[in-house]
């Protein structure tokens, strides 16, 4: 064996101990491992259901798109310790729930609750897809009808129209400023 | 829709709304980070006008803000209450010994749980407190010199006038 290939060997084993290891490291993650490392006691089935339930449905605030149960934060931490203090002391799903909110708001809470400042996360999507659908069914009724330019027109100005008035909920003609009138 | 998504660009989602404005502040006892013997709670402030500022000697962005801290105190314009959270003792008064120490009282709020009932998600952490003990301004994340300008002073100024 000259030096070359020796050489060679060498650098084929370290290469194959370097991808060796990168595929070990990609698999490991999806072993199944809990992010969760204390270990709690409680006194019944009940009990540790509505621990697991809560942490799964309350936000990390440090962490923003991980619940409590996945985040290592040490807010999350804190959190989940307050959260089963709460299940062993007999507190109600509905009594946990309202010590978080009071202390983080309805944002701590995956599933916020309908109020006047959640109120266009929850319809706002209905109120699109009823633009959308009015625009659809302007369109399919004006074909009918021919005129194809026209259509195109007045497409444009309902869009703009629909998009100004859901941006405002007011009437565009009323604020609107004409150069010609301004004095 | 694209200035439905555009509005979304501007809002800030780290910033998470407070529940407690205009709430009275959560009640505390909790042992002076000076003294072991002393207590400092929430009912001997009542008549004041005062900030409570969380902070740690672990938290960099305290160390940003701690000269405004400080420029509040030589002003004298209302009483400044830290709240040392989560924090070592020594590497606290170590930290006050090299930063400079502008509070009227500390509280050592070792296990975090004061944190927890004023809803404190980061350090450092602000709020200001009327006379009535109300919590009436928070601030998230480390103060400016254009926030405690523009907004603080002129809002302490409003609150020593009220009753």
């Amino acid at each position: 064996m000259n030096l070359i290939t020796r050489a060679f060997h060498a650098q084929w084993r370290a290469l194959r101990l370097v991808f060796g290891a990168i595929i070990i490291a990609t698999l490991l993650p999806s072993l199944p491992t809990s992010a969760v490392i204390e270990q709690y006691s409680f006194e019944n089935a009940q009990q540790e259901q509505l621990y697991q339930s809560m942490i799964k449905e309350l936000r990390c605030l440090v962490c923003q798109n991980q619940n409590l149960a996945d985040s290592n934060a040490d807010l999350a931490k804190d959190l989940r310790n307050k959260t089963y203090e709460m299940v062993t002391t007999g507190n109600s799903r509905k009594e946990i729930a309202d010590f978080m909110v009071a202390r983080y708001g309805d944002f701590v809470l995956y599933r916020p609750p309908v109020n006047s400042s959640t109120a266009l996360l929850w319809f706002g999507p209905f109120v699109f897809l009823a633009l959308a659908l009015l625009i659809a069914w302007r369109i399919i009724r004006r074909r009918r009808q021919g005129t194809a330019l026209q259509d195109i027109q007045d497409i444009k100005l309902d869009a703009q129209h629909a998009a100004r008035a859901a941006l405002q909920g007011e009437s565009p003609a009323e604020n609107h400023q004409n150069p010609s009138n301004k004095d | 829709m694209l200035g439905f998504l555009g509005m979304g660009l501007k809002l800030d989602p780290k910033e998470v709304p407070s529940p407690f404005i205009g709430k009275p502040t959560p009640a505390f006892v909790l042992p002076s980070l000076h003294n072991t013997e002393q207590t400092i709670d929430n009912e001997q402030l009542l008549g004041k006008v005062w900030l409570l500022n969380v902070w740690a000697s672990w938290c960099v962005a305290c160390r940003q803000e701690h000269p405004l801290i400080t420029g509040l105190r030589q002003r004298e314009a209302l009483t400044l209450v830290g709240l040392n959270y989560k924090d070592e003792r020594n590497d606290a008064l170590q930290w006050l010994k090299q930063f400079d120490d502008p509070y009227h009282h500390i509280a050592f709020d070792l296990n975090g749980d004061v944190g927890i009932d004023y809803g404190v998600y980061g350090v450092p952490e602000s709020f200001l407190i009327d006379k009535q003990g109300r919590i009436r301004f928070k601030q998230i994340g480390p103060f400016t010199a254009d926030i405690i300008n523009q907004q603080l002073l002129p809002l302490v100024a409003q609150l020593q006038a009220e009753p």
